[in-house]
């Protein structure tokens, strides 16, 4: 059972990163990343469960909380100012 | 105790899944939050009870119970966070209407 | 590919999947530093450099045909050189048969904590380690030296005011984060001390500190964190974990043995092991929080004022 959950998440990343590559939008790509982060977090616990070492939930506590922080970080810089005004300069 | 872990366990792959084929098929971004973001937390829900059942030491439960809480506020606060954004972003959503005009 | 966001994104998907592979490969430490460090702290740092140097990258003026040939030779004759080594693994591989297995067998006598990454790292390769403590903080005095902003009052009432009309739009985040952030320095602390017996160390728990202390800058505002995080008190903090490193090992040539020889700290040798190991890697942990917030800040900063020249000179 462990091993199916396992092979689940796996396609669910791999379609994540299907829509990452493929999103027109700038927020699709943000939103396949969040998710394929999250799905790391249950990867990691289920690995740890799999091989029989619990010390994997440390590894999958930090990966939670750096994917929060990434998303949080890729939001607020591309809303910068910076950014709006390089693109105008382009246009 | 194995049967009722299985059973979370297949719930919540089947809730992954579907929020997989979700963020493939539907049409658009807010649409899509949507299905990640929903199926997203309850899907991690279901998982990590199946796992807490199964294991028999207790902080091994304890850190799972911590993995869990967190996941229940970080899930939708990114979720917000980047609707948020996109509508800050004059990223319009598509509304039915249009297209029953045309 | 000119877009450097994406490019960024894609450097941050890419260590997030080696350090699944570690995972796969049962490196538990290794993983853990991977998945902190180059997923969280490396895709941060990137972001806020490349809001001052510009979003896409500058069309390149020759065809690099050589450099592409010379890459490939010198790659095929690396690939060449490998196919004469021990198989990946193999037990009766050289390097498998005579460090490795003194450590394994001996580090529990010796040093006494279960976690060998840790022993070795801090007490059989403890001089590496200040050599790569010693690199970080030089890496902040470089960032220090090269990109430090003398801060004018002018700016200060400028930005308080952009903060407050932030407060709208940031309000969900705000006390969201002001929920999780005591959690994330909490468990930094539990990593940096538990490094003993599970994975951790300093290194991991200086990482995930700043970057607690990052996601309040970003969300807070780059003056309120300046108040809470004073600049000078975080420059001495950098330099006080070197010096806690440092003196460890002068106590014990003071005490008549080798530098960073742990067993002089104590009566008894695995006790003084014990001792030396948690004094090195709080100031690994101290030192590299510090620097990594130097940077953040310094980058930061500078781009606050870029910010506010250009609304002063438009």
């Amino acid at each position: 059972m462990l091993i199916a959950a396992t092979i689940a998440i796996l396609v669910v990343m791999i379609m994540s990163i299907l829509r990452a590559v493929l999103g027109p939008t700038f927020y699709d790509r943000i939103l396949a990343v969040n998710m394929i982060g999250t799905k790391t977090v249950l990867l990691i616990s289920l690995l740890g469960f799999v091989m029989g070492r619990p010390e994997f939930l440390d590894i999958a506590i930090v990966y939670a909380l750096i994917n929060f922080i990434s998303v949080i970080g890729v939001l607020h810089y591309s809303d910068s100012s910076v950014f709006k005004r390089s693109n105008e300069h382009k246009k | 105790m194995d049967i009722t872990s299985a059973l979370f366990l297949l719930i919540g792959s089947f809730l992954c899944l579907s929020g997989g084929v979700g963020i493939l098929r539907f049409p658009d971004f807010y649409t899509r939050m949507h299905a990640a973001g929903v199926t997203d937390t309850l899907a991690t829900a279901m998982i990590l009870i199946g796992l807490m059942l199964q294991s028999p030491d207790a902080l091994v439960v304890i850190k799972l119970i911590i993995i869990l809480l967190m996941t229940l506020f970080i899930s939708p606060t990114a979720s917000h966070a980047l609707a948020s954004a996109a509508i800050h972003n004059n990223l319009k959503p598509v509304l039915e209407n249009k297209k029953d005009n045309e | 590919m000119k877009d450097l966001f994406a490019v960024i994104m894609l450097a941050g998907i890419y260590s997030l999947l080696s350090a699944s592979f570690f995972v796969a490969m049962d490196a538990v430490d290794v993983a853990f530093t991977e998945a902190s460090v180059g997923a969280g702290i490396s895709t941060l740092l990137m972001l806020v450099a490349i809001t001052m140097t510009g979003r896409s990258e500058d069309p390149v003026r020759h065809k690099p045909i050589l450099a592409l040939v010379v890459v490939v030779i010198t790659g095929s004759l690396l690939i060449y050189g490998t196919l004469d080594m021990p198989y990946f693994g193999s037990v009766d591989a050289p390097v498998h048969q005579h460090v490795a297995p003194q450590y394994i067998n001996d580090s529990m006598q010796k040093v006494g904590m279960p976690n060998i990454v840790t022993s070795v790292l801090a007490s059989y390769r403890g001089f590496d380690t200040f050599g790569e403590v010693v690199v970080i903080f030089t890496a902040g005095i470089g960032v220090l030296a090269l990109l430090s902003v003398a801060r004018r009052p002018g700016d200060i009432a400028e930005i308080d005011s952009l903060n407050k009309t932030m407060h709208e739009e940031f309000l969900i985040l705000r006390i969201v984060a002001k929920m999780l952030i005591p959690f994330i320095l909490l468990f930094a602390l539990y990593v940096q001390f538990h490094g003993d017996f599970g994975p951790g160390g300093g290194f991991q728990a200086g990482v995930i500190f700043a970057a607690a202390i990052i996601l309040y800058t970003m969300l807070f505002g780059m003056s309120t964190a300046r108040r809470v995080i004073n600049q000078s008190v975080i420059q001495l903090f950098a330099a006080i974990g070197v010096l806690v490193y440092g003196s460890v090992g002068v106590i014990s040539l003071l005490e008549g043995k080798h530098f960073l020889d742990y067993s002089a700290l104590s009566a008894d040798p695995v006790a003084g092991q014990h001792i030396g190991i948690l004094l090195i890697e709080l100031g690994v942990g101290i030192t590299v929080a510090s620097v990594m917030i130097i940077i953040f800040f310094n980058f930061a900063g500078r781009e606050n004022s870029q910010q506010s020249q250009e609304n002063n000179e438009s």
